[in-house]
């Protein structure tokens, strides 16, 4: 019948380039991401200005040729603030993710493996991580053990534990009644195994689109607490921190918050277009439903 | 004038092609079987009449229902069309309701709307049309909702919505191929009963030939979006002149070659089942009473020798699958023993089940789901090499997987290609590759041939019983249709609600069932021999 | 049904429960004694002594655990040593505040969101979709106090529309008030109206291609109509799970809004208290928080269950 599926969910890696660069929204936010990444990468050999040089003679200055953005409040150069801080807040948004997947998707793995009481504790145990409101959370925890990026992450992380352990728990409670896992357990296979040989490259895709999610939630809320005086700490800057610096100051130089807010703005819609388009690319069901 | 008339229909869907010069016709009052396997186009031919095609669709060519050119109306015309004049019943009944509205606001709500009549005469009109489905007031009020009711309930539904409005054409796209033969059965009564009294058109929509010939006057056969046949049915499916009816016709009811089993091959059996009995946890009723356990499998005992091939035939949710999980040890009984060689299995640890589980393997019904898409097929078919003491070498475990291959009829080549790369029935075979590369003694075989074609499902037949006959490996052929259990097994076990009620030699239980559930099985199936028959006489 | 809801609160209060546990250890590990930090530096060790016996300090942990948690379930919260009130008062005082607030915000954003994600699943791939939805991609982006910075600018330092910043209380009567929080409001609605709008859509669009969408076709109801009947009404499931995770992000938003507009409500009290490091303010308030999640997420099942009779059924 015409209902059966015309397309299988795998046909090699050269479909899915091809497939993934024809797509409106993985091409500009993937292209986006590589943009920032590239941006933040150079900022380590390279950035227009030293912001490590002070100049009150240039303090506040508009946007001109010589600084694109403008300068701040210590005359530094306002683009090359934002190369530099975009180093931080990519840092803490990606091993935030990291710690959420590397808790998050072995429990939740384990727990659709095993089922039973060990998957009950464990989904209410999400359940009331999910009952404290994150940034609440967060404010408590790195107010508490003092404010700075690590201590930033740790608190993002923890809040990425349980959605990708629930992410992971559905992706895998959904493949273990299929056959080809009922065939592998009638060759053998341990409740491991299977989840490494089966479950996890089948639920790699749903992961991925929920990491970028993920990390671009993690820019946001490194924003958030930097913006609150909790996260990056001078020297270091981070665009929440420009945002924090720039706050008292918006009257008379509006440009000093315009600019960090939207390289965050940018880099958040790139990693959700990016998100977007692999889940259009990688997941067929979707891909009927838009 | 016909009612419906179809003159040279293109359909595109994209770049597509899905329709080629479809002509067909249906009078006032006639039942027309369309009969075609997957991809013919069939489904997509109702849709085309209903104006129900996906977007990107295109239609050419001549579709004419009672004077209106369908192709060409406005859609305020198609709204006033569909449901009132062309009513329509779909395959899958348990999707096709809107769960959250009971089935009185889903079966008034078209009456509403076409005969315009105030909420309190729609609601009677509707009682009225569920009643005359069967499904009563006093056990279905209005007032259910969807969940409430079973599959053939829920199918009941749908065609009292489709017949509400006493359309004049009625279009059944596989009505009963998501329900048990007694259910087929049942639901194809109806829809002939209705067809009757209300001298409405039918266009039927089927892949089983048996079921068209004893519900169509006339029959269209399709394949790759054309008409290949069409005519008269028991001249058509009689004379088979057209090559294509032929193959159908033949692969329909087709018995494989046998040698058939020297009796007492061996005195111990390999599979011994003894007083098995599996319960879940059921639903609590209230907040203090205890949930009551459902009984899945009630006492189960037989043997299975080698070289053997059993059938367990039975109706839907009557446990054979669960039984046959619990065979391969992918679930535990909840009392009773299971021996494979004289081994008890049921209190095995996983580990200590290796050496048995070479000895038995599994194909399962759904091609497509039987897979790992991300894994190559040498990788899929080793994978049971798992269970060997000592684990193969590349170029060992290639070698073995060629030659399985090979025993099922594909090729070494198809070693290095991905599952999606292949046929339904080439994956049955892949399937069935996989479950050989152990040598087991025991092949269970849960619905094997149900989701193919009849003419992929007849060499698919061929195979089984060719490797039962060259190998000597027993089978458990878990089915629901009595024509595979006829075309392969020596011995059949009828089960009912858990238990099975009724055993023997294949051919006489088929043929002349004791039990009441056997009878009842026996009597829904179709046949295209005896539908075929029965024609004869009609017109005599 | 009942059992249902019986179920879902016990769930609730075990949650409390554990959340409690959580919010006092937490608390319990920190460096710094609540004396000293009361009394300063230069109290002597006696005041100290005198004071912690007062507090209740020097009780064992468990006893002080019952007495804290046994306290909250009276209402009695304990007192603010920075504010030397009583942290009930406080947050009473506050959440007149803060409540409306969330409240207007949440209003906005589902009044918003919800039409808009119909308006674009119905026009799929035409220009209205296109349109709403790129703005609604763009929306998700803004971290709402840039957001708050960019509309302070437009319309309270550039078009003196609004004040910036503040708020007059509600003695001034209903306007002043409400004023003060039009665009607190917007600027916590908007992004998450955004992410609303998305889920709208997308819920809907999957609804659209369901069998009994056909099913109603066939029966010849109009398209705009099985839009209205049919899907509307299913789609709502997911957009309530969405709708229930959005108010603990809006209550967590208010901590960061408000301190953005100087807004004396919960959040701005929590981030005060948090760097005074007055604790037991900290405690009150985060459960209060956590108390009204796990309330917020019954009461989203309770809606499934309305919205769906095969919820309604599991009893």
């Amino acid at each position: 019948m015409s209902t059966e599926p015309t397309s299988p969910p795998v046909e090699g890696a050269a479909h899915f380039v091809r497939a993934a660069f024809s797509n409106v929204s993985f091409v500009t936010g993937f292209a986006t991401t590589v943009l920032i990444a590239a941006m933040a990468l150079v900022s380590f050999m390279w950035t227009p200005y030293d912001i490590t040089l002070i100049s009150i003679a240039d303090k506040q200055l508009t946007p001109s040729v010589q600084h694109l953005f403008g300068t701040d409040h210590f005359g530094r150069d306002i683009l090359s603030m934002i190369m530099v801080g975009a180093r931080n807040s990519i840092a803490v948004a990606f091993v935030a993710v990291g710690i959420g997947i590397g808790v998050g998707v072995p429990l939740g793995c384990w727990a659709a493996a095993r089922g039973g009481w060990i998957d009950e504790v464990l989904m209410r145990f999400n359940d009331l991580v999910f009952a404290f409101p994150a940034l609440l959370s967060a404010i408590m925890i790195t107010a508490i053990f003092g404010p700075g990026a690590v201590n930033a992450i740790i608190a993002i992380g923890i809040f990425n534990v349980p959605v990708f352990a629930r992410v992971a728990r559905a992706g895998a409670m959904a493949l273990w009644p299929r056959e080809y896992i009922l065939a592998a357990r009638a060759s053998g296979k341990s409740a491991t195994l299977i989840t490494i040989e089966h479950i996890l490259p089948n639920i790699a895709s749903i992961l991925l689109v929920q990491a970028t999610i993920q990390f671009a939630l993690g820019i946001l809320a490194e924003a958030g607490l930097s913006y609150l005086g909790l996260g990056a700490q001078p020297p270091m800057t981070s665009w929440g921190r420009m945002l924090f610096d720039a706050q008292t100051r918006m009257m008379g130089a509006p440009h000093l918050a315009i600019f960090p807010g939207l390289a965050i703005v940018v880099t958040v819609l790139g990693l959700n277009l990016l998100g977007d388009g692999l889940r259009d690319v990688l997941d067929p069901r979707l891909r009927r439903a838009r | 004038m016909s009612l419906l008339e179809i003159e040279k229909l293109d359909l595109s869907i994209g770049k597509f092609e899905i329709l080629k010069g479809v002509d067909l016709t249906i009078e006032q009052g006639e039942v027309l079987g369309l009969v075609g396997e997957s991809g013919s186009g069939k489904s997509m031919t109702a849709l085309t009449l209903m104006r129900l095609l996906p977007d990107l669709a295109h239609a050419s060519g001549r579709v004419t229902f009672d004077g209106v050119d369908i192709l060409g109306a406005p859609e305020a015309a198609m709204n006033r069309l569909r449901g009132n004049e062309i009513g329509m019943v779909f395959q899958e009944p348990m999707t096709a309701l809107n769960p959250v509205k009971t089935i009185g606001e889903q079966v008034a709500e078209g009456i509403r709307w076409h005969a315009g009549v105030n909420r309190k005469d729609a609601d009677d009109r509707a009682r009225a049309m569920l009643d005359r489905v069967g499904l009563p007031e006093s056990k279905f009020p209005l007032s259910r909702y969807p969940h409430e009711l079973s599959g053939g309930q829920r199918q009941r539904v749908v065609i009292a919505i489709a017949c509400a409005l006493e359309p004049k054409l009625l279009v059944a796209d596989e009505p009963t191929t998501a329900l048990d033969v007694v259910l087929q059965a049942q639901i194809l009564d109806l829809l002939r009963d209705l067809v009757d009294e209300r001298k409405m058109g039918l266009l039927l929509i089927s892949h089983d030939l048996a079921v068209v010939a004893d519900m169509a006057e006339r029959v269209t056969i399709m394949r790759h979006g054309e008409v290949m046949d069409s005519g008269e049915t028991g001249r058509i499916l009689t004379e088979k002149a057209h090559p294509y009816t032929r193959q159908l016709a033949e692969a329909s009811t087709h018995v494989p070659e046998r040698t058939p089993l020297a009796d007492g091959r061996s005195e111990r059996p390999l599979l011994e089942v003894r007083d098995v009995t599996r319960d879940y946890a059921g639903r609590r009723r209230s907040l203090f009473s205890k949930p009551e356990p459902f009984r899945a499998v009630s006492g189960v005992s037989f043997a299975l020798h080698e070289g053997q091939s059993m059938a367990l035939v039975g109706r839907s949710g009557c446990g054979k699958s669960t039984l046959a999980r619990m065979i391969l040890a992918l679930d535990r009984p909840t009392s009773g023993s299971i021996r494979l060689f004289g081994d008890e299995l049921t209190t095995k640890s996983e580990n200590d089940l290796r050496p048995a589980r070479r000895n038995m393997q599994v194909v399962f019904q759904d091609p497509y789901g039987s897979f790992n898409p991300r894994h190559k097929v040498e990788r899929l078919v080793a994978e049971p090499l798992h269970l060997l003491e000592t684990q193969p070498s590349r170029s060992e475990r290639r070698e073995r997987v060629a030659q399985a291959l090979a025993e099922v009829g594909l090729s070494a080549g198809d070693m290095d290609k991905y599952p999606h790369e292949f046929s339904g029935g080439q994956r049955q075979r892949l399937s069935i590759a996989r479950a050989l590369i152990t040598r087991p003694k025991l092949i269970v075989a849960d619905e094997p041939v149900s989701a193919l074609d009849v003419s992929i499902r007849a060499q698919i037949l061929d195979l089984f019983a060719d490797l039962n006959s060259r190998l000597g490996v027993a089978y458990l052929f878990i089915t629901h249709d009595l024509m595979v259990a006829r075309a392969i097994t020596d011995q059949v076990m009828v089960m009912h609600e858990g238990e099975i009620v009724e055993r023997g030699n294949t051919a006489s239980v088929l043929d002349n069932p004791q039990s009441e559930a056997g009878k009842m099985l026996v009597a829904a199936s179709p046949d295209l021999e005896r539908a075929l028959e029965r024609r004869r006489f009609a017109r005599v | 049904m009942t059992l249902f809801l019986l179920k879902r609160i016990a769930i609730g209060l075990v949650t409390l429960l554990v959340a409690s546990m959580i919010v006092f250890s937490v608390m319990e590990i920190l460096p710094g004694d609540p004396a000293r930090l009361m009394l300063g530096m230069n109290a002597t060790p006696e005041a100290l002594d005198a004071l912690r016996e007062q507090m209740g300090l020097n009780a064992p942990v468990v006893e002080r655990y019952i007495s804290w948690a046994g306290g909250m379930l009276t209402g009695d919260f304990g007192r603010s040593f920075t504010y030397r009130a009583p942290v009930i008062d406080l947050i009473a005082e506050r959440a007149v505040v803060s409540v409306p607030l969330a409240l207007i915000a949440l209003t906005l954003s589902t009044a918003i969101a919800i039409p808009v994600g119909i308006f674009a699943a119905a026009r799929r791939g035409k220009l209205g979709d296109t349109v709403s939805m790129g703005t609604a991609q763009i929306g998700v982006a803004i971290p709402n106090f840039w957001f708050a910075l960019l509309l302070i600018y437009v319309f309270a330092v550039w078009l003196r529309l609004v004040p910036a910043g503040g708020f007059p209380g509600w003695s001034g009567g209903v306007w002043p008030g409400l004023k003060a929080l039009i665009l607190p409001s917007i600027a916590l609605a908007l992004p998450q109206a955004a992410i609303l709008a998305r889920v709208t859509r997308s819920a809907m669009l999957e609804v659209l291609g369901e069998d009994y969408i056909r099913t109603a076709r066939a029966k010849g109801m109009p398209r705009r109509k099985v839009l209205w009947r049919h899907a509307l009404r299913n789609a709502m499931i997911p957009v309530l799970t969405i709708l229930g995770l959005q108010f603990a992000f809006l209550l967590a938003g208010t901590i960061i809004i408000e301190n953005v507009f100087y807004i004396p409500g919960l959040g701005r009290l929590v981030f005060q208290a948090i760097t005074q490091r007055d604790l037991i303010v900290v405690e009150g308030v985060i459960m209060l928080l956590v108390a009204s999640v796990i309330l917020v997420n019954i009461l989203v099942d309770v809606a499934y269950a309305l919205v769906d009779p095969r919820l309604r059924a599991r009893s």
